[in-house]
């Protein structure tokens, strides 16, 4: 695994929300309350694409889908893609 | 405006079936549409005669492939044919994508001026053909084009390949150095040779028609994606010559082919989507698309290119453009294999070189279809989600697949390239298809790329320009220069784009790519890199 793949895991799972991630928790469950399940995936949809723009940067990014398909699983030592 | 009538061409008795004086050819080229007429005029140019053989005797029936992107444009002004293509075709560069009934993004693909061609221009695949064979009559000693002809078998030999050929007088047998299959999806060539074609089906149905009206629609690519028009999922329109639209409609899987191409079925849906206005019929096709690729092109004698070699679905314009650069990266090599000038391996860089575009061509337009056509749950919510965001956020935007255009497939770090030098900071590296610039040559104003190509050549730069045995140069300077053709670089793009000083030289191959470059060019350098670019450091085949 490359350092920038390192670094981006570690940022992944560093904690960030600090005292609001309760707060931002509960927001997130808000946004999707009365809709039902295809609209409620849909709105992670949209979600996950703003998100993934916002953080911008690749390896990040990459990381991010690696970690949330492989259920926490650590990446092979060569994947460093 | 006249539009094009389809005259059958005249079938003559083959002079192996006629007892006439037979037609010597080192090639025969199977399929005598746009990449088989093109590979005919290149190798001709090139001094090789080649016998086209047809199985019909019409150009072909249907706009079909209509979009034809710059790079084309500039192989068919080194084949002669350019001038008349732009001067019939529509030129466009722009376009527009519409989510229902909104525009969600417009987009402009050539900015940059100083280059002959546009970014495309539309112009039906039967006035291309048209084009090509009337430029085929200008080597009447070179090219033997041969109607109603059909292919029924293949073999190869050690030393040759040995086609037989069915014609309204009975059946022959032709010997060739090498066979140039351009037959098509549906090779013959391909299926006789037993190749596998391995690729991914896209299940869904799309219905194209051909539309005469009189409309003012402007020279753009128009995309809806969920049309309120339309009940499927996308439709495309684009304009052609002689007042003649293009559409495609996404239909879906479930579509019943012979159906829907019955005008009383046709007609309502085109209606819908222009309104109480006079329009005529004129061709209808359902479609499927396929992408699909050889796992090679060369196979000893037998040499694949086109449709025959490699599928796209149609979205993205790679399936002409791609054969016609096909064309262009073969028949160089083909002519100095033929001659004696280089050996048979040169050959396998066709394969590397084209291998990687068809791949690039397949990777974009399979990422477009599959926008266009989701293939499961997830697809569909993603592509969705990026629908609803693109009218307000210009990231979404980007996003949005509905074909990325052809652009020329760099060749860099492969095998006749050499290694970039590295005093320039242009990104024109050994593998790019040379930019354009305006020049003049004395007081005659003209176009770069009209001076390269057709052989290998110097372009130099300064007064004192490098040279090499047996090349020749093109020289940009503002004084003529003795033993070159030298070329004023009147707007300065010459050296901005090329990034060149006094004393640096590129060798160009013969179809305008860039095969070396240096700073500082020495005769030891120049042969090296000129010796790589022509084959003679690549292993022998066994």
């Amino acid at each position: 695994m490359t350092g920038q793949a390192n670094d981006a895991q570690s940022v992944l799972g560093a904690c960030r929300l600090g005292d609001n991630a309760d707060d931002l928790y509960e927001t997130l469950l808000g946004a999707h309350a009365g809709l039902d399940a295809s609209a409620s995936a849909a709105l992670n949809a949209r979600l996950v694409l703003i998100l993934m723009n916002a953080v911008g940067d690749e390896a990040t990014v990459r990381a991010a889908i690696r970690a949330a398909r492989a259920d926490r699983v650590p990446p092979a030592p060569d994947d460093d893609r | 405006m006249s539009r094009y009538r389809h005259k059958p061409f005249p079938y003559t008795t083959p002079p192996e079936l006629s007892g006439g004086k037979p037609f010597e050819a080192p090639v025969v080229i199977v399929g005598a549409g746009p990449i088989g007429l093109s590979a005919a005029i290149d190798l001709a140019q090139h001094g090789v005669a080649s016998v086209v053989l047809d199985e019909n005797n019409v150009v072909t029936v249907g706009s079909r492939a209509i979009c034809w992107a710059k790079r084309t444009l500039e192989i068919f002004d080194r084949l002669g044919v350019g001038e008349r293509m732009r001067e019939k075709g529509v030129t466009w560069q722009a376009g527009r994508l519409f989510h229902r009934d909104r525009e969600v993004y417009h987009f402009d693909l050539m900015t940059e001026p100083g280059h002959r061609n546009p970014a495309f221009i539309n112009l039906q695949q039967y006035y291309v053909e048209a084009y090509l064979i009337d430029r085929c009559a200008d080597f009447a000693g070179l090219i033997d084009l041969r109607w109603n002809n059909r292919v029924t078998g293949v073999e190869q030999s050690r030393d040759s390949v040995r086609v037989r050929v069915e014609t309204p007088d009975g059946g022959y047998d032709i010997e060739a150095d090498y066979l140039l299959a351009c037959d098509g999806a549906r090779s013959t060539v391909r299926s006789s040779v037993g190749l596998d074609f391995a690729g991914e089906i896209f299940w869904d149905r799309f219905l194209i028609a051909d539309v005469e009206m009189e409309a003012d629609f402007p020279s753009e690519r128009w995309f809806w994606f969920e049309p309120t028009f339309h009940s499927g999922q996308s439709a495309l329109l684009h304009k052609q010559p002689d007042n003649i639209y293009r559409i495609d409609l996404q239909l879906g899987w479930d579509a019943d082919p012979g159906e829907e191409k019955k005008p009383e079925n046709v007609v309502p849906r085109i209606q819908a989507m222009f309104g109480d206005r006079d329009f005529k019929l004129e061709w209808v096709s359902l479609y499927t698309f396929q992408c699909r690729r050889l796992e090679r092109f060369v196979h000893d004698h037998v040499i694949f290119l086109g449709d025959s070699a490699h599928l796209v679905s149609p979205f993205g314009a790679r399936g002409g453009n791609g054969g016609i650069q096909d064309v262009d990266n073969l028949c160089w090599k083909l002519a100095a294999v033929i001659d004696g000038r280089a050996p048979a391996a040169l050959l396998d860089s066709y394969d590397e070189e084209r291998c990687h575009a068809a791949d690039e061509n397949i990777l974009n337009s399979t990422r477009a279809t599959r926008f266009m056509t989701p293939d499961d749950d997830a697809e569909r919510l993603f592509r969705d989600a990026v629908l609803a965001l693109a009218e307000d956020m210009p990231f979404a935007r980007q996003l949005i697949n509905s074909g990325r255009p052809s652009k020329p497939c760099s060749l860099a770090g492969m095998a006749l390239q050499s290694d970039d030098d590295e005093g320039f900071d242009t990104p024109v590296v050994p593998g790019t298809a040379c930019p354009d610039a305006v020049v003049a040559e004395g007081s005659r104003p003209g176009w770069l790329l009209d001076h390269l190509g057709g052989a290998f050549k110097l372009l130099s730069f300064g007064d004192d320009p490098a040279r090499h045995d047996g090349l020749g140069t093109v020289c940009i300077n503002d004084l003529p220069v003795d033993g070159c053709t030298t070329l004023r670089d009147v707007d300065g793009l010459v050296a901005e784009r090329y990034g060149a000083d006094p004393g640096a030289a590129y060798l160009i191959r013969p179809d305008q790519h860039v095969a070396a470059r240096f700073r500082n060019p020495t005769p030891q350098a120049i042969g090296k890199a000129l010796a790589r670019a022509s084959g003679k450091a690549m292993e022998q085949r066994s």
